[in-house]
């Protein structure tokens, strides 16, 4: 079990590089949710079934089908590809690979610092986490319901198409038309 | 059947540097948006690998949070975007510097 | 009858407060009617008070009055409560009777004028506040009307406001005798610190006992005081104000600048006179500012043409004399001249103005002459003063009151023979000037025609100043000439008694009859050279030291380089507001950080990010490693 582990972390990491780098937008989408479902297998490794579950079919399913949608509405194409290279040049990475690798460096530095603690791999029960969300968590709950109100109702009220404004003489014209 | 506890944050640290590059250098703003996803998901990994740690189903019930927030966040952020395409007909970041001084 | 002596004051007050407020929609006639009432009233009932005053009260005890409290305030209770005894009524008899006639007089002088209203308004004011000034109890009050009367006089020498002359006149007046007030504000502030209160009469009981004659706080007291008394009273070095404000219509030149405001000094003095005497130095000062003022504005007025500045130097010589008796101890001399001084040189004032008048405006005594003919009224009671001013012998008030100064200049034990010499020269001077002016105006060929006889109303006071200015000496003759001391048993009943060294009737015969020779003297030099010589009528021409005695010893010039030019220097200097620079600094610096910041936020999101990853990795750094 551990070998899935560690297959599975690699390839999220090598997925998630080539949808970062990726020029294609459509490519690096793909190879995102390539690496959700790798790390949906490391869930599985440490015992989170439910949770694995979840990001496949939440994450991977919902979000970033949503994602896609929204680049066929951009109808990119073959341009896009030729956009993204005058974009992107391989100098402009030189700057922020560093700075990321600076703090993941001071992480690593924090978590080698710790006294080492495994992991127990114990199989947790969705109703353990069905039991949480409606005792300890129940406020939770209720401020994401209103976050997720909020989304619905903002995503609606910002891609309302834009009426245009006859002068009302012109009105009744244009509803002939 | 022992994986350290290291090894696990480690890999969400990975992924979150690898998320933080990409929000810095790309200037698609889908492609930020991308990065922003895979930061939260880093996190919530995160999340997990603290809670299996103990035993506890508090990792998950958090990770659930992120994931609820994340997807109102997506919904959001890409109504805007859409905005954005109108207004500016391009989905270059740089585009929308109208705020600055 | 004396619980009236408050509707005395309250008169002017009323007068000046109707027209003020009503004034612009009465006639002429009623505006007339109330301004110069008001101050006809006033001297009826000062009539009134002064006898029931003096009835029944053989040792004038003082009265007082008091209306109604001011302040209260950490001991301080200054009251509107008025304090008559022998001093205050000369002074108040004198406002209000020469104020009468002046008013009067300007009824019929201002009659043309468009600001007729306006002059009485400020007229009956001055006169209201003179008398407050006279007559209050406390020195607050008495402050008060000191600056009360000071903005009148601003307000009448700027009175023909449209000639921005007069108003840079009254401008110069103001701010020459705010000096000496703040000299005396600041002696006010020491006498408020040591006694606990204003009130005069306690403050001259317990000065005695508190301070100790010659001492530190008393000299300085008095120094203060006068000094006030000085910027009042235009003497040196504070007396530049008074010529200039001869541009002020000649009634107000006669009741402001002659009879009454100059003289609230030599009040002053005399009131606090207790303070005087515990400084024997600062009374010695003053007998020598006197001597000194009186030299130096004889010399300049001798040497004038316009014949308002020859009576304004007049004034300010006159003046001197009555600060150099103050100076040597003779309390009663100097109220004497006073109440002289005001009769003959207010008709002086009034005849000038009526000859300036009918001559159509014509200040230059040059292109005067032969007046004798055609103004006979005029003429003789001009006369009359001008004799009374240069002090003729026997026949005069002025000659008595000159006379008694100038004995007590050499016989006070305060005296000495140079100051007795001054005023002798000073007499000398005063009947030269005098006569020059009598002789170039009245005598010799008429080079101006009058246009008019003045009116009744402008005659009529002269008559009864010229008669005032021959009888009112009468009621002090000298030791030598059937010794009447009616006006000095009633000043002294309040102020003390000269002390004079004792000397025999011949030595004082003799003096006086030198002085008698001196004004004869002067008499004849100036018939000398100035009756019936043909002068060309216009300014004569002047070598550089006539030119000097001409400006008034230029004291002018001396002020304008000692404070007008290094002040205007300063003030170039600091044009363009450098002391600000500190300010303006301030300023530019947060606008240069201003800039700097707003650099920052450039609208790019991507920057934004990348800030917020480097400021993450540098807290984790100082948490970590530091």
């Amino acid at each position: 079990m551990n070998i899935a582990f560690y297959i599975a972390s690699v390839l999220a990491i090598i997925s998630t590089l080539l949808a970062i780098t990726g020029k294609n937008a459509v490519h690096a989408l793909l190879y995102f949710i390539t690496s959700l479902l790798s790390v949906s297998v490391v869930f599985f490794v440490l015992g989170a079934a439910f949770i694995a579950a979840l990001e496949v079919m939440i994450y991977a399913g919902a979000i970033m089908v949503l994602f896609v949608f929204v680049m066929m509405m951009m109808n990119m194409g073959a341009d896009g590809v030729k956009k993204e290279r005058a974009l992107t040049t391989p100098s402009m990475w030189i700057g922020p690979s560093i700075i990321s690798l600076l703090l993941f460096l001071e992480m690593f530095y924090i978590l080698t610092n710790q006294t080492s603690q495994s992991i127990t791999m114990l199989e947790v029960q969705p109703d353990a986490v069905g039991k949480l969300l409606f005792s300890k968590y129940i406020i939770v709950v209720e401020l994401a319901a209103f976050l997720l109100t909020a989304g619905i109702i903002g995503a609606y009220h910002l891609a309302q198409k834009e009426k245009t404004i006859h002068h009302r003489f012109l009105q009744n014209e244009n509803d002939n038309l | 059947m022992n994986i350290p506890m290291e090894h696990g944050i480690l890999l969400a640290a990975i992924l979150f540097s690898i998320g933080l590059t990409g929000l810095l250098v790309r200037r698609n703003v889908i492609f930020m948006l991308l990065s922003v996803e895979v930061m939260l998901n880093a996190a919530g990994l995160a999340f997990i690998v603290a809670g299996a740690a103990r035993g506890q189903a508090d990792g998950q019930v958090m990770f659930i949070f992120i994931l609820a927030m994340a997807a109102a966040e997506v919904s959001v952020g890409l109504a805007l975007i859409i905005k954005m395409f109108k207004i500016f007909n391009s989905v270059d970041i740089d585009k929308a510097d109208t705020m600055n001084g | 009858m004396k619980e009236l002596l408050w509707l005395v004051v309250a008169f002017p007050f009323a007068g000046s407060l109707i027209l003020m407020l009503i004034g612009k929609r009465l006639s002429r006639m009623a505006c007339a009617f109330v301004g110069v009432g008001s101050i006809l009233l006033a001297a009826v009932f000062t009539f009134i008070v002064g006898v029931g005053f003096l009835h029944n009260n053989p040792s004038s005890v003082p009265f007082n009055q008091s209306l109604w409290q001011w302040i209260n305030v950490y001991g301080l209770t200054p009251n509107i409560a008025f304090h008559l005894d022998t001093v205050s009524l000369t002074f108040v008899f004198v406002i209000t009777f020469v104020g009468a006639l002046i008013h009067f007089y300007s009824a019929q002088f201002m009659w043309k004028d468009e600001g007729f209203t306006r002059f009485f308004v400020f007229m009956n004011l001055f006169v209201g506040l003179m008398l407050l000034l006279v007559l209050t109890d406390n020195l607050l009050v008495l402050y008060f009307g000191w600056e009360g009367v000071t903005l009148c006089s601003f307000l009448l020498i700027g009175f023909w406001y449209k000639d921005s002359a007069n108003g840079y006149a009254a401008q110069k007046a103001f701010i020459v005798t705010r000096v000496g007030d703040t000299s005396m504000l600041i002696g006010l502030f020491i006498l408020f610190m040591t006694f606990h209160t204003l009130n005069i009469q306690d403050i001259l009981t317990a000065a005695p006992s508190t301070w100790l004659v010659s001492s530190g706080p008393a000299v300085l007291t008095a120094f203060l005081l006068l000094g006030g008394a000085i910027g009042k009273s235009a003497q040196l070095p504070l007396q530049t104000w008074l010529p200039d404000a001869m541009l002020a219509p000649s009634p107000v030149s006669a009741l402001l600048h002659a009879a009454t405001m100059v003289t609230a000094g030599v009040y002053l003095i005399a009131r606090t006179h207790v303070l005087f005497e515990l400084a024997p130095l600062v009374q010695s000062v003053m007998a020598m500012i006197g001597a000194a003022t009186l030299l130096v504005a004889g010399l300049s007025a001798l040497n004038q043409h316009d014949i308002k500045k020859v009576l304004a130097y007049s004034t300010i010589s006159q003046i001197g004399y009555m600060f150099l008796a103050l100076g040597v101890g003779a309390w009663s001399a100097a109220i004497f001249h006073f109440m002289t001084h005001a009769f003959f040189k207010a008709l002086l004032f009034l005849g000038a103005g009526a000859i300036i008048t009918v001559l159509g405006e014509e200040h230059n005594m040059f292109k005067m002459g032969g007046l004798r003919k055609k103004l006979p009224i005029v003429f003789w009671t001009y006369l009359i003063a001008s004799s009374s001013l240069a002090a003729l012998p026997f026949v005069t008030a002025g000659f008595y009151s000159k006379d008694k100064i100038i004995w007590m200049s050499y016989a006070s034990d305060k005296g000495s023979l140079w100051l007795w010499l001054a005023a002798l020269l000073g007499a000398l001077l005063t009947a030269l000037y005098t006569f020059r002016m009598v002789f170039l105006t009245f005598f010799g060929n008429s080079k101006t025609e009058p246009t008019h006889r003045p009116g009744a109303f402008i005659t009529m006071p002269l008559v009864v100043l010229a008669v005032l200015s021959f009888a009112a000496g009468f009621i002090e003759l000298p030791a030598t000439m059937g010794h009447f001391t009616l006006l000095s048993d009633f000043i002294e009943k309040t102020l003390p008694a000269a002390n004079t060294l004792h000397f025999s009737y011949a030595t004082e015969l003799l003096f006086q009859l030198i002085s008698i020779a001196t004004v004869i003297i002067g008499i004849f030099v100036a018939y000398k050279y100035y009756y019936n010589k043909p002068f060309p009528a216009a300014e004569p021409e002047r070598n550089k030291l006539q030119a000097f005695l001409y400006n008034g010893w230029d004291f002018d010039l001396l002020y304008d380089f000692l404070f007008v030019k290094p002040l205007v220097f300063l003030s170039r200097i600091d044009k363009n507001d450098f002391i600000d620079l500190f300010y303006k600094g301030i300023e530019s610096l947060m606008g240069a950080l201003h800039k700097v910041l707003s650099a920052t936020q450039n609208g790019k999101v991507r920057r934004y990010a990348m800030s917020i990853a480097i400021g993450t990795i540098i807290t984790l750094t100082i948490l970590l490693f530091l």
